[in-house]
């Protein structure tokens, strides 16, 4: 089944290929001769051609994975490398499936939604680039996730990641965009310097090494320096605070497909890797586990902290990731513990709360992104505060967002829950155990608490100023009226994602079976294959989830069906109160500032308010301009590097001086200094 | 076990109405005016009910959503908790969990009900309800690691079961904080002085109440019910501690649950008229401290 998934990968990867040949002209040709109607089911040839290409590949490895999963027997496919030192071997268990199956569903939601929100029709200058690093991103991340060779890992890692760049700077025309490439761009390739240097160092003098087999390493000697610079390079990747600083603004400024893709399952990868590389390890030190869960702990809050005062849509979303990030390095720090301490209760359930959180994001955190981007077409700005009213427009983009909305707070019935449950549950299972160093790490519950109810206020947030109310004037009161639905391609690609959310919240014994097996790959604690019986247990206790879930459906159904007939009563059309006054100006509208400024406020004092008002008898206009920087990148990296630049532009204004004879002495001087070094021999 | 549920259900679906009532009657006492007759509410519910309703031009379907959420939701989590002595029909390892984000659905669509009106106000009174909702999450999860650890498990049933009156005994000052911090919980949570105040009519400086100046008839009767049920279950968990008495008969149990309630009614009354409503910038420090506070009794049972 190996093959076939690989098969499938080479067949998304080259998806966006056909579309390239003269795909320019043909694109400009036809933007000339119909200018625009998104409805049309066809696009250029290369589009649809990479769109049918790309559903393929997915399905194809659906199967292969699905196939690979009923007939377990992870074969091992190699192929002939002849790069030195290369190791073509992938192979396929199920912690790869758990990485491998958000990133299909994310690529063939992506893949029904492009066309419509961003016809090749009506974007001829990057539409062939942009299908083709799609594609090859996905295969990318297919073999990543597979490969069993540093070399073919660190590959796939790079063309990933420099795939991210190009679909983060897709429209490179203007400046943010550019700017936020080259942030993405920097961080990544520092992520790969670590890596580079945590496989030497795993492979202990052999540079290019076969990924051993799960807990086979022992630990001590180098493993300090492995487990920092593996931290260092995946947690760049993932996200984690203060390692987040390239996150917010590459992930805003993609197309809207693209940010699913990167926010969803891209950074995932850096997850992916931390969880691989745990693997390898006999045993695990206590302080790595607790390091992890305060990372994660310090990402959750800051992450849905900085969300809470954001504005543009995208950034805010892409912080959330940050936030959620968080909270699956919080269960992985507990499993961590869990096997530090030989709890394996614990490490089934912190690990099986981190996979399934892994799982859950791609498919919510992707919905939000593409409910979102549909959104931004209809109101023309990524700007909330001059949102509104957008649900009487996009009934079914509207509903969407509110499914993702729900569960990325983690509420029930939807699949945030199920796995912010079992991180709950690891960190109340390690109070009630009687193992005294881990006690403290129950305080991982209120800090989950807190997280949650911030989640809360801040989609309340958005949810109730992008679609609800009325119209706040700005670019979105241009096009108030009439239907702006996502076309039906778009729609299908949000629908399969949110059916994948309400399927795994109502029914979350079905993922308990690859839950148990990754964690069996995970920590060999029983017998080799065999499932941990914990988890098994716990996801037993899930079909009372899944009771109460069809309680509160149903009693809520019932209640509604009574409301219907209590609505033949009702009185439509009258105006909101409003203390008296008729109709408020559509500025006047309560602002997605003044919802979170409370609670900005009490977690992020040294917020800037930007206020310039006249301090004269009789008011002038006004402006008041809230930003909350982030500390990580605007306190402290920009202004290091600015001071290391300023350095560097001294030394260089120094020994680079434009005269002539200054570079002669250059020269002399080297040519003395190697006579002096090699003369004598 | 089915006669067991039905007779907490009962209790629940019918008496509800009447804490509302004995607060009403132990202020207007506190006050010394006669007050409204102890049914009062039941009367305002079934007026309510029968009436017609206005709806704003404003509003789409969330606005009805809110309503039907507050009203179901207080339902299901009673289910998971014991009532009294009366043990929980849908208990599991973590229902603890469940019960928490239940009530936090009902705040998600109650406050995006209000947002859904378009009005400033309204707007205020959510952002206040989700601000204050979200400094009291960590103190209930921290009260509930408390109970945890002196039961051994993690399941409503089991935290707040026969093994109560023994704590007291072990642990009785970590229950002390505890009950406090719950019953500061069970304030913010139900809108009561000091944080909020049921009857205020300002629209500026209402909380909960404020969210729902839109809704009407039926739906209002909606939101006064679910709030009524969400008093009585949230105020289950405090009673429980307070007065953890097994019987062993079903009716003696559901009589001295039935009477914590209505003793735990008349303490929120006497707490409304006793104390001067808290300034709006003062809660959050109030319920920071009570975090603070549950950590105190989260180190003692820890050490």
């Amino acid at each position: 089944m190996m093959a076939l998934l690989l098969g499938a990968a080479l067949l998304m990867a080259v998806s966006g290929v056909p579309g390239l040949v003269r795909a320019g002209n043909a694109a400009r040709r036809d933007a000339a001769d119909r200018p625009g109607d998104a409805d049309r089911v066809g696009d250029v040839p290369g589009a649809n051609i990479a769109t049918a290409l790309l559903l393929t590949g997915v399905l194809v490895a659906l199967v292969a994975v699905v196939a690979g999963w009923i007939r377990p027997g992870s074969e091992a496919v190699s192929l002939p490398w002849a790069v030195p030192g290369g190791l073509f071997e992938t192979r396929l268990d199920a912690l790869s499936t758990v990485f491998i199956l958000p990133v299909l569903l994310v690529a063939g939601a992506g893949a029904m939604y492009g066309p419509g929100y961003r016809p090749a029709r009506a974007r001829p200058r990057n539409a062939a680039g942009f299908r083709f690093f799609y594609g090859l991103a996905v295969g990318a991340l297919i073999v990543l996730l597979t490969a069993r060779g540093a070399l073919l890992f660190l590959a796939a890692w790079e063309i990933a990641a420099l795939c991210g760049f190009f679909l983060v700077s897709t429209e490179d025309d203007q400046p943010d965009v550019r700017r936020a490439g080259y942030l993405y761009l920097a961080a990544t390739h520092t992520a790969t310097l670590a890596l580079f240097g945590m496989f030497a160092l795993l492979g202990g003098g052999v540079p290019w090494l076969r990924f051993p087999e799960a807990g086979t390493l022992p630990a001590g000697g180098a493993a300090t320096a492995v487990f920092a610079l593996g931290l260092f390079g995946f947690g760049l990747k993932a996200g984690i605070v203060p390692l987040h600083v390239w996150l917010p603004s590459a992930h805003a400024a993609a197309p809207t497909h693209a940010s699913a893709l990167l926010s969803g399952v891209m950074i995932k990868t850096g997850i992916y890797g931390l969880v691989r590389l745990l693997s390898f390890y006999a045993e695990v030190p206590a302080w790595w586990g607790w390091t992890l869960l305060g990372l994660g702990a310090v990402s959750a809050v800051a992450g849905v902290a900085l969300a809470l005062a954001q504005h543009d849509i995208k950034r805010l979303l892409a912080y959330h990731s940050v936030e959620n990030i968080g909270i699956i390095v919080m269960g992985l720090g507990l499993a961590a513990l869990g096997r530090a301490h030989g709890l394996p209760a614990l490490v089934a359930l912190g690990l099986g709360g981190a996979l399934l959180h892994t799982i859950n994001h791609g498919l919510f955190k992707a919905l939000l992104f593409l409910a979102a981007g549909s959104a931004v077409r209809a109101a023309g700005t990524r700007e909330i505060e001059r949102m509104g009213g957008l649900l009487r427009r996009q009934r079914w983009t509207a509903a969407f967002f509110l499914v993702g909305a729900v569960a990325i707070c983690g509420l029930p019935p939807l699949n945030g829950f199920v796995s912010e449950w079992l991180v709950y549950r690891a960190a109340l299972s390690a109070a009630a155990g009687e193992i005294r160093g881990i006690s403290l790490a129950v305080l991982a519950a209120p800090v989950l608490a807190l997280v949650g109810g911030l989640a809360l206020a801040c989609f309340v947030k958005v949810f109730g100023v992008m679609f609800l109310g009325g119209a706040r004037g700005g670019a979105g009161a241009a096009h108030i009226d009439g239907d702006a639905e996502a076309t039906r391609g778009m729609r299908l690609g949000m629908g399969l994602l949110a059916a994948g959310c309400v399927v795994i919240g109502l029914v979350p014994s079905a993922v308990g079976p690859l839950l148990a097996a990754a964690t069996g790959d995970w920590a060999r604690t029983g017998p080799a294959g065999a499932p941990p019986p914990e988890l098994a247990a716990v996801l037993g206790q899930a079909a009372r989830l899944s009771a109460a879930a069809a309680l509160l459906l149903g009693l809520s159904a019932a209640v509604a069906l009574w409301l219907r007939r209590c609505a033949r009563r009702a009185v439509y059309g009258a105006p909101t109160w409003s203390c008296g006054l008729e109709t408020p100006a559509p500025r006047a509208r309560y602002t997605a500032s003044s919802f979170a400024d409370g609670l900005v406020d009490a977690l992020a004092p040294g917020r800037r308010l930007e206020r310039a008002a006249s301090a004269d008898l009789f008011p002038t206009p006004a402006r008041m301009h809230s930003h909350l920087p982030d500390l990580a990148l605007d306190r402290v990296l920009v202004p290091a590097y600015r001071l290391v630049a300023r350095g560097f532009v001294r030394v260089r204004v120094l020994l680079h001086n434009g005269r002539t004879h200054a570079y002669l002495l250059y020269t002399a001087l080297t040519l003395l200094v190697l006579l002096i070094v090699y003369g004598g021999k | 076990m089915i006669a067991t549920t039905v007779l907490r259900l009962a209790i629940l679906l019918l008496m509800a109405p009447l804490l509302l009532g004995v607060i009403a009657r132990t202020k207007a006492v506190f006050a010394g005016r006669r007050g409204a007759p102890l049914l009062q509410p039941y009367w305002d519910l079934g007026r309510l009910w029968r009436k017609g309703l206005v709806i704003s031009r404003a509003t789409t379907w969330i606005f009805w959503a809110g309503p039907v959420v507050a009203v179901a939701v207080p339902v299901v989590a009673s289910l998971l908790l014991p009532m009294g002595a009366l043990r929980a029909p849908l208990s599991f390892e973590g229902d603890v969990i469940l019960f928490v984000y239940l009530f936090a659905l009902a705040r998600f669509f109650t406050a995006a009900a209000a947002l859904d009106t378009g009005s400033s106000f309204e707007g205020m009174g959510a952002a206040r309800e989700v601000t204050f909702s979200c400094l009291a999450e960590p103190t209930l999860l921290l009260g509930f690691v408390v109970l945890a650890r002196l039961a051994g498990g993690l399941s409503l049933n089991a935290m707040l079961g026969p093994h109560l009156p023994a704590a007291w005994g072990t642990s009785g000052a970590s229950l002390a904080l505890i009950v406090v911090c719950l019953m500061v919980v069970l304030l913010v949570e139900n809108s009561r002085i000091p944080f909020d105040d049921p009857n205020t009519h300002l629209e500026l400086t209402m909380i909960h109440e404020v969210m729902v100046l839109d809704h009407s008839g039926p739906l209002l009767g909606l939101i006064l019910y679910g709030s009524a049920l969400k008093l009585m279950v949230l105020g289950a968990i405090v009673m429980r501690l307070v007065l953890p008495v097994d019987t062993g008969n079903l009716w003696l149990d559901a009589a001295v649950f039935a009477g914590g309630q209505l003793v735990l009614a008349i303490a929120i009354g006497t707490v409304e008229s006793v104390m001067a409503r808290l300034r709006l910038a003062r809660v959050p420090q109030v319920l920071i401290g009570t975090i603070l506070v549950s950590v105190f009794a989260v180190v003692l049972v820890l050490r």
